[in-house]
Formats: C-alpha cells, sequence, structure tokens
C-alpha cells in the first residue's frame, strides 16, 4: 500500500526518535535543577549549540551524499584565525570597523574554498571522502599553525567581541543566525532539486549517475557547504572568545557527527534530515547544558555522552530490523 | 504489414573492444515499430554491451546507430533517453529511500523558479503515468516499501516520462510471480500498439515465443542470426546460441535408494512457511519448486541453521537435531549452495583455491599453520570433477565466468563430504551449457548416495533434474509428485495455489 | 605522456608507487640534511616509530576485518596512566598483568558492540574514544601521574632499554609484526579474518563465526595498545591523561599509507609497517630540516591522498575518475 504523508504523531515520533530523547532530557534536567527551567539558560543552550549545530546543518547534506567530512574542526580554526587576524592587517587600518567586512568575508570564502578542494579531490581522484578529509584534517590545522606561528589572535575591535552579546528582540543573534541556518538547509534538502539529488546521489549513485546527475560537482557543492558554514561557525565562536586559537576545534568533528548520526542519518547514505539533525544537536546540547547545572564533572559528561550513542545505535538496530527479520547473519 | 516501415532503431556493424576483448565483434541489429525484437545469447555473448552501447553508456569503437532514419551518437544515458531510447535494467536502478514519483523523474525534476522542485507538476505527471501502468500505488510512496513488481513498475514509468520510442527490456520477469508477469507482458502489448519498438532480453525460451516477433542471437560477441519466431523452435534457437544441440532428456534409470537422510517434520516458521514435512533418501533429487515467495529457500536456510523455526523436528538418519548455526549444519553433514553466489556463496576478493576451502581450513592444517599441500590437493581435485576453467588457483574469484564461479560454491561443499546437499537456484543466470553441465553433475551426485534437493524457479530445470517434485505456494507444500507422474499442468496448478481432487 | 606510461606500466609500477615515493623521500631528505642518513638517526627513528607502529599492527589486524578502530588513542591514554600509576602503587610486576586485563576488557567491549550487536565501527569507537577519555579522566582525578624511581626498576627496559645495541621498543616491535604476519597469512584465523573483511555475508554461509571472528581482532588491537603504553609509559616514566590524543590519526594514516584498504579483505602486516617506517621517516627527515613540527601535518596531508589516490588509480585502470 502506498503510504501517503499522513503523519500521526505516534509515527513521527517513531521515524524522528531523538525528539522523543529531547523532550525526555528536558523533562528531566527540569525536574532535577531549579536553574535549568529558564528562559535565559533556553537562550544559553541555543547559542552553546549553534557552534556545532551549524556544522552539523552541512554534515547532514555530506553524510546523505555518501561521504564525510573530517576536517571541520580545523576549517573552523583556520576561518577563526583569519577573521580575527585581518582586521588587524595595515591595508584596513583606516577602515574602522569595516574592518571587520574583508576579514569575515575572506574567513568564509576560506571556508568555501577548502571544501571545494576537498570536494575536488574527492570527485576527481575517487579517493573516499573519509581519507581525504581526514587527510585534510591534518593537513589544514597544520595551516593553521603556519599561519598562525603557535599564537592565538586577540580581536582589538569590539565591535566584533560583543557582536555575541547583541539580540534581535528576545532572541541572542547567534541563536537567530543558527535557526536561519537552519531553516535555510532544511528548505534546501528538502524542496530543492539539489537537495533532491542529495538523496539520489547517497541513496544510488550509479543510477543518479545514469539519470545525468553531475554526481563530481554536486558533491563538491556539498563539501563548499559544509566548508562554509564551519567557517561560519569559526567566525561566530571568535567574536564569543574575542579571539582565535591555533587549537579550536579539535575533536568538534565527533560532536557534528554524534548530533547527526544521533538524529537519524546514515553512515551509508541516502537517509537522514535537518530536523532529525536538530534534534540531535538540541538532545547533545541539552545534555551538557544541564549535566553542567547539575554540576556533573566534566568528565562523567564524556563516558555518558560515549554511552548515549552506542545505546542510540543498540535502539535503532532493533527498531529498524530490515524487512527479512529473522536471517541470523 | 506491407508498408516499408523505418526501423525505429538500427545498429550496424558495431564494434565494442575493451582492453584485451572484442566484446562486440560487427554486430547487426534492428527493431521495428511495434515489433518485439528477442535477443539471446549465452552469458558472455555480448547482449548486456550491445545494450549499454544502445543506451549510450557506452561508446562504440566502430559503427553506427541510427534512429528513425538518423545515425546519432549518444554519449550519455540522457542522451539516449531522448533520442527516445530507453533500458530497463536488470538490477533496478533506483533510489529506495525516496518517492515513486522522484524516482521516475530522477534526473528531470520538474523545476519552479531557480532550483526549486515543482512538487505539483511531479505528482500530477508520475501519478498520471502509474495510472496508464494500472499501478496500485501512487507517486508518494517510497520505493523501498513497495514489492518487487512494483518497483519495476516503477522502472518502466520511467521509460514512459518521454515518448519511447525504443525501451529495452532486460531479464525483466527473474522476480515476478505469474500474476505479475501477466500484467508486465499487457504492459508490452500496450507498447506495441503504440508503435514502440521493443527489445526483450530473456532466457527463459517460453517467453519468448509467447512474446516475440523475431529472435536475434548473439554468441561470443558475434551475430548469429535473426529468425522469426513463428517460423522457428527451440531447438533450432539453442543451437545458434552454443553451436549443438543440448541432449535434453533425462535418464530414465531408477533411482538406487538408500536409508532416509534427511527428515522433516511439521516445520514452521510463519509467515514464511508453515507445517512442512517431506524426507529426502540417500540416492534420490528432490525438486523444491515454486514462485518467488513460497518460502522455498527460507527452508533451506532454516535447515542450515541460518534461521530459527517456531516449531517442528528435523532428523537426521532418523535421529532428531538441532540446528543452530551454519556450524552445527556443516557437522551434521548438510551443505548449501547459496542462492546468490556473488554475495553469500563467495569471497570475489579472494582466489579459487581459499573459496573453496574456506569452510574447513580451520581443519586443513600441519600444525598451527594452514597446510597449502591439503589446499591445492582440494583445489585440484574438484577443478578436475568439475571442470572449472581457470588459469591457477591464485586467480581470484571475482573475474570467472558464472558458470565457473558457481562450480567453485559447488565444489566447496562437495569437499565438505555432506549427506544432504541443497542446492538453491544452482544456475541462475548461467549460460546454457554450463547449465546443462550442472544438471548432469546433480544426477550423477545422487548416483553416488548423496541425498539432494534442488531449489528451482525454471520448470525445465526442476523436470529434468528431480527424482521427485516438491510443490510449494505460500509457505506451505501444496503436494508432492514423483517424476513419473508429474505433468506441466498439475505442477503449475499447484503451485498457484489451486488444489486439485486428485492432491496428494 | 605520464598518462599513458601509467596504462601501459599501469597497475605494476603505481602499486610501488608509494615505495618509489617514500625512496625518493629518503634520497631527498638524505640531500638536505647530513644527520640523516647516519645509523644513530635511523635507529632513533625505528625506536620512535615503534609505539605508533605497534598500535598500527592491532588496527590493520581490525580494518582487514572489514571495521575501524578509532579508541585506540584514548585506549593508550588509560593503559599508560593505569601501569605507571600502578607502577608504584602494586608493583610493576602486578601493575602490567592488570592494565593488560584491564585494556583487554575495552577491547572486549568494543568487539561485543561491534562482532556481536553488528554496530557500525566508526560510531561505536568514535563513542568509545569519548568515554574511554572520559574515563581517565575520572581515574587520574585530572591529575598527571608519574614513577617515582626512574632508574631503578626493571620497568625501565621496555622503553629504554636494549638487547645487542638493538633499543627495546625496535625487538618488540619488530618481534609483534613478525607473529602478526605469520598469523595472517599461514594460520586459520588470519584467513577468517580476511574472509570476513572481504564479504561477512558470505562467511556465514561458509560456516565462519563471524561475530567471534570480528570480537578477536578488537582483543588484538587492545593487546597491541596494551603493549605500546608499556613501552610508552616506560619511556616516559609518567603521564598525563591525554597522552594518547590524537594517536589514532597517525595510526589510520600509517595503515592507509602502508596501502592496507579501508574496506577490508585484503592488506597486509607487513604493508602497514611500510607505513609507519614511511610516515616515521617523513616525520624525522622534516625536523632535521629544521622545519616546526606542524609542517609534518601538511607533508602527510598530501602524501596520505597521492598515496592513496595511485593506489585506487592504480585499481581502476585510469588515473581521474570517470565520474563525470
Amino acid at each position: 500500500m502506498s503510504n501517503l504523508t499522513d503523519i500521526t504523531p505516534l509515527r513521527w515520533l517513531m521515524r524522528n526518535p531523538i525528539w522523543g530523547f529531547v523532550v525526555i532530557v528536558f523533562i528531566f534536567f527540569s525536574l532535577m535543577s531549579d536553574h535549568f527551567f529558564d528562559y535565559r539558560n533556553f537562550q544559553n543552550i541555543l547559542v552553546q549549540t549553534s557552534t556545532i549545530g551549524l556544522i552539523a546543518l552541512g554534515m547532514t547534506l555530506v553524510m546523505i551524499n555518501g561521504n564525510i567530512d573530517l576536517s571541520v574542526g580545523a576549517t573552523l580554526a583556520l576561518a577563526a584565525a583569519f577573521a580575527v587576524d585581518v582586521q588587524s592587517w595595515a591595508m584596513f587600518a583606516t577602515w574602522g570597523n569595516w574592518q571587520i567586512l574583508p576579514a569575515v568575508s575572506l574567513a568564509l570564502l576560506v571556508g568555501i574554498a577548502l571544501g571545494a578542494f576537498n570536494g575536488f579531490i574527492v570527485w576527481k581522484t575517487g579517493v573516499d571522502a573519509f581519507i581525504v578529509t581526514l587527510g585534510a584534517m591534518l593537513g589544514i590545522r597544520g595551516l593553521v599553525f603556519v599561519y598562525s606561528g603557535e599564537s592565538s589572535f586577540y580581536a582589538m575591535n569590539f565591535a566584533y567581541s560583543d557582536f555575541s552579546a547583541l539580540s534581535f528582540g528576545p532572541f541572542p543573534v547567534l541563536a537567530v543566525i543558527f535557526l536561519l541556518c537552519t531553516l535555510i538547509v532544511h528548505l534546501l534538502l528538502s524542496r530543492s532539486v539539489h537537495g533532491r539529488n542529495t538523496y539520489a546521489v547517497g541513496g544510488n549513485r550509479e543510477a543518479a549517475v545514469n539519470a545525468g546527475i553531475r554526481v563530481g560537482p554536486h558533491m563538491m557543492v556539498n563539501f563548499m557547504i559544509i566548508g562554509f558554514l564551519a567557517a561560519l561557525s569559526g567566525v561566530l565562536l571568535s567574536t564569543q572568545m574575542g579571539a582565535a586559537t591555533p587549537n579550536l576545534g579539535r575533536d568538534y568533528e565527533l560532536w557534528v557527527i554524534t548530533a547527526v548520526v544521533l538524529g537519524g542519518t546514515k553512515l551509508t547514505g541516502g537517509k537522514g534530515d535537518i530536523v532529525g539533525t536538530l534534534g540531535g544537536v538540541l538532545a547533545i546540547g541539552i545534555l551538557r547544558n544541564g549535566m553542567n547545572l547539575m554540576q556533573v564533572p566534566a568528565f562523567y559528561v564524556y563516558v555518558i555522552l560515549g554511552s548515549i550513542l552506542i545505546a542510540v545505535l543498540i535502539l535503532d538496530k532493533r527498531f529498524n530490523r530490515t524487512a527479512d527479520g529473522g536471517l541470523r547473519l | 504489414m506491407t508498408e516499408l516501415l523505418e526501423p525505429a532503431l538500427r545498429l550496424q556493424g558495431i564494434v565494442k573492444t575493451f582492453p584485451g576483448v572484442r566484446a562486440l565483434d560487427g554486430v547487426d541489429f534492428e527493431v521495428m515499430p511495434g515489433e518485439v525484437h528477442a535477443l539471446l545469447g549465452e552469458n558472455g555473448a555480448g547482449k548486456s554491451t550491445l545494450m549499454k552501447v544502445l543506451a549510450g553508456m557506452y561508446q562504440p569503437n566502430e559503427g553506427q546507430i541510427i534512429i528513425a532514419g538518423q545515425p546519432v551518437r549518444m554519449t550519455t544515458p540522457i542522451e539516449a533517453k531522448a533520442q527516445g531510447v530507453v533500458l530497463i535494467h536488470q538490477e533496478l536502478s533506483l533510489v529506495p529511500e525516496m518517492s515513486a514519483a522522484e524516482n521516475i523523474y530522477l534526473g528531470e525534476l520538474p523545476r519552479k523558479g531557480l532550483g526549486w522542485v515543482d512538487w505539483r507538476t511531479l505528482y500530477k505527471n508520475s501519478n498520471a503515468i502509474l495510472e496508464r501502468l494500472n499501478c496500485n500505488f501512487r507517486g508518494e510512496a517510497t520505493v523501498v516499501n513497495l514489492s518487487i513488481a512494483n518497483q519495476q513498475m516503477v522502472e518502466i514509468a520511467r521509460a514512459l516520462t518521454v515518448d519511447a520510442r525504443v525501451v529495452v527490456f532486460d531479464e525483466p520477469t527473474a522476480s515476478l510471480t505469474d500474476a505479475e508477469k501477466v500484467v508486465l507482458f499487457d504492459i508490452i502489448k500496450d507498447l506495441k500498439a503504440r508503435n514502440v519498438g521493443i527489445v526483450y532480453i530473456s532466457h527463459r525460451m517460453d517467453e519468448i515465443f509467447t512474446l516475440s516477433d523475431r529472435i536475434t542471437v548473439l554468441r561470443d560477441g558475434s551475430y548469429r542470426g535473426t529468425l522469426t519466431t513463428a517460423e522457428t523452435n527451440e531447438d533450432e534457437v539453442t543451437r545458434l546460441m552454443i553451436g549443438r544441440s543440448l541432449d535434453l532428456s533425462r535418464d530414465t534409470a531408477p533411482p538406487k535408494l538408500g536409508a532416509t537422510v534427511l527428515d522433516v517434520r511439521d516445520l514452521s516458521c510463519a509467515p514464511l512457511f508453515e507445517g512442512i514435512s517431506f524426507s529426502v533418501r540417500a540416492g534420490e533429487v528432490v525438486g523444491f519448486y515454486g514462485l518467488v515467495g513460497a518460502g522455498r529457500t527460507e527452508i533451506a536456510e532454516t535447515l542450515f541453521g541460518l534461521r530459527t523455526a517456531e516449531r517442528g523436528e528435523i532428523l537426521v538418519d532418523g535421529v532428531p537435531v538441532q540446528i543452530g548455526s551454519p556450524q552445527d549444519a556443516i557437522s551434521l553433514g548438510i551443505s548449501l549452495v547459496p542462492e546468490n553466489r556473488k554475495e553469500q556463496g563467495l569471497v570475489l576478493s579472494m582466489n579459487c583455491r581459499d573459496n573453496m576451502t574456506l569452510p574447513q581450513v580451520q581443519k586443513l592444517t600441519s600444525g598451527p599453520f594452514v597446510s597449502s599441500g591439503a589446499e591445492n590437493e582440494i583445489f585440484d581435485k574438484y577443478r578436475d570433477k568439475l571442470e572449472i576453467k581457470t588459469p591457477s588457483w591464485r586467480q581470484v574469484v571475482g573475474v570467472l565466468s558464472g558458470g565457473n564461479q558457481q562450480k567453485i560454491v559447488i565444489g566447496k561443499w562437495l569437499s565438505m563430504k555432506p549427506r544432504v546437499l541443497i542446492v538453491d537456484e544452482p544456475t541462475r543466470g548461467i549460460d546454457v551449457g554450463s547449465k546443462a553441465e550442472i544438471h548432469t553433475l546433480l544426477r550423477e551426485l545422487a548416483a553416488q548416495g548423496y541425498a539432494v534437493i534442488v531449489i528451482s524457479s525454471e520448470m525445465p530445470e526442476v523436470l529434468r533434474v528431480s527424482d521427485r517434485i516438491v510443490a510449494m505456494y505460500s509457505g506451505r507444500i501444496m503436494r508432492e509428485f514423483t517424476a513419473d507422474e508429474v505433468t506441466e499442468d498439475s505442477l503449475v496448478q499447484a503451485i498457484s495455489g489451486i488444489k486439485t481432487a486428485d492432491a496428494a | 605522456m605520464l598518462l599513458n606510461r601509467l596504462k601501459a606500466g599501469g597497475p605494476a609500477i603505481a602499486k610501488q608507487g608509494i615505495l618509489v615515493a617514500f625512496i625518493l623521500f629518503m634520497i631527498v631528505f638524505s640531500l638536505m640534511s647530513d644527520r640523516f642518513m647516519t645509523a644513530d638517526n635511523i635507529m632513533s627513528v625505528f625506536r620512535q616509530s615503534a609505539i605508533i607502529g605497534v598500535m598500527a599492527l592491532g588496527v590493520t589486524i581490525v580494518v582487514i576485518g572489514g571495521n575501524l578502530d578509532l579508541s585506540v588513542g584514548s585506549m593508550l591514554s588509560f593503559a599508560t596512566v593505569l601501569v605507571v600509576d600502578l607502577h608504584d602503587k602494586i608493583g610493576p610486576e602486578l601493575a602490567i598483568p592488570v592494565m593488560v586485563l584491564a585494556t583487554l576488557c575495552l577491547g572486549a567491549i568494543n568487539g561485543f558492540l561491534i562482532g556481536i550487536l553488528r554496530l557500525n565501527s566508526l560510531i561505536v569507537t568514535l563513542g568509545m574514544l569519548s568515554a574511554i577519555q572520559g574515563l581517565v579522566l575520572i581515574y587520574s582525578g585530572g591529575q598527571n601521574v608519574d614513577i617515582a624511581d626512574q632508574r631503578g626498576t626493571w620497568f625501565a627496559f621496555f622503553g629504554r632499554g636494549s638487547v645487542f645495541g638493538i633499543a627495546a621498543p625496535i625487538l618488540i616491535f619488530a618481534l609483534l609484526a613478525v607473529v602478526f604476519h605469520v598469523i595472517m597469512k599461514t594460520m586459520p584465523f588470519g584467513r577468517k579474518v580476511y574472509a570476513v573483511g572481504g564479504n561477512p555475508t558470505a562467511s556465514v554461509f561458509s560456516g565462519i563465526p563471524r561475530s567471534r571472528v570480528v570480537f578477536m581482532t578488537y582483543l588484538i588491537s587492545a593487546l597491541c595498545v596494551s603493549v605500546a603504553a608499556i613501552i610508552l609509559g616506560s619511556r616516559v616514566m609518567g603521564s598525563q591523561n591525554n597522552v594518547g590524543q590524537g594517536y589514532e590519526l597517525q595510526v589510520l594514516a600509517a595503515v592507509i599509507l602502508g596501502g592496507t584498504s579501508l574496506l577490508g579483505g585484503a592488506g597486509s602486516i607487513l604493508k602497514t609497517v611500510l607505513g609507519v617506517l614511511m610516515l616515521a621517516f617523513i616525520q624525522n627527515g622534516l625536523i632535521l630540516m629544521g622545519q616546526p613540527y606542524y609542517t609534518q601535518w601538511l607533508v602527510t596531508w598530501a602524501v596520505i591522498i597521492v598515496a592513496v589516490w595511485l593506489d585506487v588509480a592504480a585499481k581502476r585502470g585510469r588515473l581521474f575518475s570517470p565520474i563525470a
């Protein structure tokens, strides 16, 4: 029988179980800590998760494509370094606050360029994205150190470092940017030709090729998107910190992949969506925030998060037995 | 039709070479509008290559493609489609997690504005096509949730997004039930009526003689001839294909039966199969015949320890046994040559010998090391016995022909010296010559005292090799026949779920 | 031109391409620094590569079996901290077995989740990477540990001792490499690992106990990490609690450089040894040339991509991917 898009709440929850988890932890922490259920705390959560969240949006695209990008942390760091450092370049000395514009533009451009480079290599050499971006993870971090010479950059411009404190009405500007990007990428993935092709390329690459979809440039575009988002995340992070350190973003790819997988995107490609990723991002954000408020030592957070990831995998296997359950392989 | 019509499609002198291989050697082929033209040949004869040239996936090194009178060059499948040539693949090329509509319009999604999908047009058009094909599902359905037959419908629907001139069907009935085949044939008739030229690639003689107007035969990459279906017969066609006649007779010597080796009583695993009871004696071949989904493979999997039955008993040599894993089955003397040799039967990246010795590699040791002497002994023995053609034991299995690959799998299990040998679809996708060899082999094995179970979806095959035939339908045994009493009609009735008055 | 040469001598040349590149590197480095090609330096490089090398052996076996192990870095931190800390508390005779046992337990968890529950190895070992790091922090309370009497203990042998002039770490690495190579190429277990990595389904259909085989590969990986931890702890006689951070990448890079495919079912221990040495010599050469440590990362980036590209190109017979 055809499955029309009749979305009963229960069926939706079964297809996106992460949101059930989000609700559970939300309730849990609301009960366990007085400081959790607070307006400003929610703002906090949104802002804190926006760093990982922005990148996770791009990672969703890349993973649905059947690829992966391990170099996002390094890209984030390089973009942050550019964003902060370029402001102090001699040629912009007289620009006043307008210094920020070329700096941020260059930073974002760097992200897009690095993404394009990764995508191009994956396309033309045929080497698996895992290996290409593994190398890029090392190499781009090397670029960061070469550029910064092991030292950090500090933002001299107060407009820059105060940016993160701004709000659009009740919403912190960082949260707004994150939610806006979430909406845009969601629309891209679910309603645009490029987005639908993303599923096709990841779901059955050969069929996509035979149908005339230009897989190489397509994948490159998705790498450029994640590069852009990683750079954006780096820029925004540096406005929060007022600085850019060379080791920024280490291990971020871990959290990003965790969030995306928690949200239901499959590593093998062809399946996943932004709604799920948002759930995964929020789940991690709420967990970290809540455990923080409950004063759980940072060490335990790692253990708990690692365990949750594994638990989710086990549950996913249980609930999503393929049609031929029972064959003991 | 006495008017001189232009062929919808003509291939002239097509040559296609790959490094070291001349896959197509000056092939001529044409299809008239409204004609069903069957294309036959053994595996490796070049049918697939020819079709890929046609569909724009390969470029011919020499020769011309002429469509409706104009020579064309098609460098991609999309260009081929624009010319009206559509290929319906044997392995479905669909994206499982997307909707049928998106699959139908893959690569050509209707757009509105700057890169956005025009959903309304998409669903309107795809539903129109699906209705034309009398499908019982709509474009919104997700492909992975559809039955294989319906998925094939989506693939066919994709061909109809343009006004096709030529539609090529590549082994379309491999996974269809008889009822679904009827629907497919109706569609083909419909296309015929619309003057679409149809190329039908299949191994199934009965279908070819029912559907086609003409038959073209390829052998070893060269064109062998074109026959008018109404004026020829199976033997003539076979002779063109393999250069000789096939001896399709059964040896009717009565089997020398030994004791009952395998006894199955009331084996059930709902909803896959229920109340299965049968027995197999040493020296006989029991054939399991039925449609896709009848439950035969699932029974084999249970006997091999890959599946747990809910109830029922299995007895080996009269002793009840528990088979919880393939290792259990092997130690009880049960071997399974699985349905899908590439995914289940062989490790394609390993060489011939290692594949053959895999189940017993733990035992073929001298000290703690694997004994290559013992391994090579086994390989040499079965290579000779089964006439496996490979340059050396070091050859990676992945490059062998289907027939030789299947022989390696069979050799693998024979070397385990089983009591019961279960063979699931032994000659699927194998050329006619090797097919006959394997059938003879199965009869010989029975004569040597093995208890053999053959699962097959091809009636000629099951009639040839079996001493007894178990007909299954929808998970139940409908009837058992002996080789003497079985007729084609009664067999077909049994597997279609029809109980006759004199059912056993 | 290059394209035609590649096509003609194609696969043979390109497969040795990695070796050729390696030799080229060695030549370049020995020209750029006269300390490079000295016995002392080469010995030093061998010695320093031992820790990554030993870990890479275990990971190679996991990879041949068709899986990944990204948790080895955290496991190294865990094991090193444990053995160093316990050394002063219960003596090295007990500390070593206890640490090995504990590390094997972690490996068993990996093996259970991936081999028996059949969860995805990338995600599981990523999660374990995180969880084990937390475990280390909990155990050490965030403190560094060290051994009080650094000279008086026989534990120093593993990292600092030598036999007939050859440093102990080198001997341990070489010994393990030989043992594992023999196991993988000549013993039934090795054959089974190749089969499971090449086609897990067909292995099950052939009666191979797939779950058990995968489980064992993770135990072996954990064992290798314990050995590496002994060498490391013995060398440094102390440990920060994130000492292993980043090692999983280096190990993976070495395996990849050596030419073992991450898809499973192919590759070998010897290839990994080559990869380990290549990585070590590249790093060493750059240091001797006065390059800061982060230049290594850039060079490793380029080398990985070129090496795997050539390998992939050789297999498909074309330099560039045919995708439009």
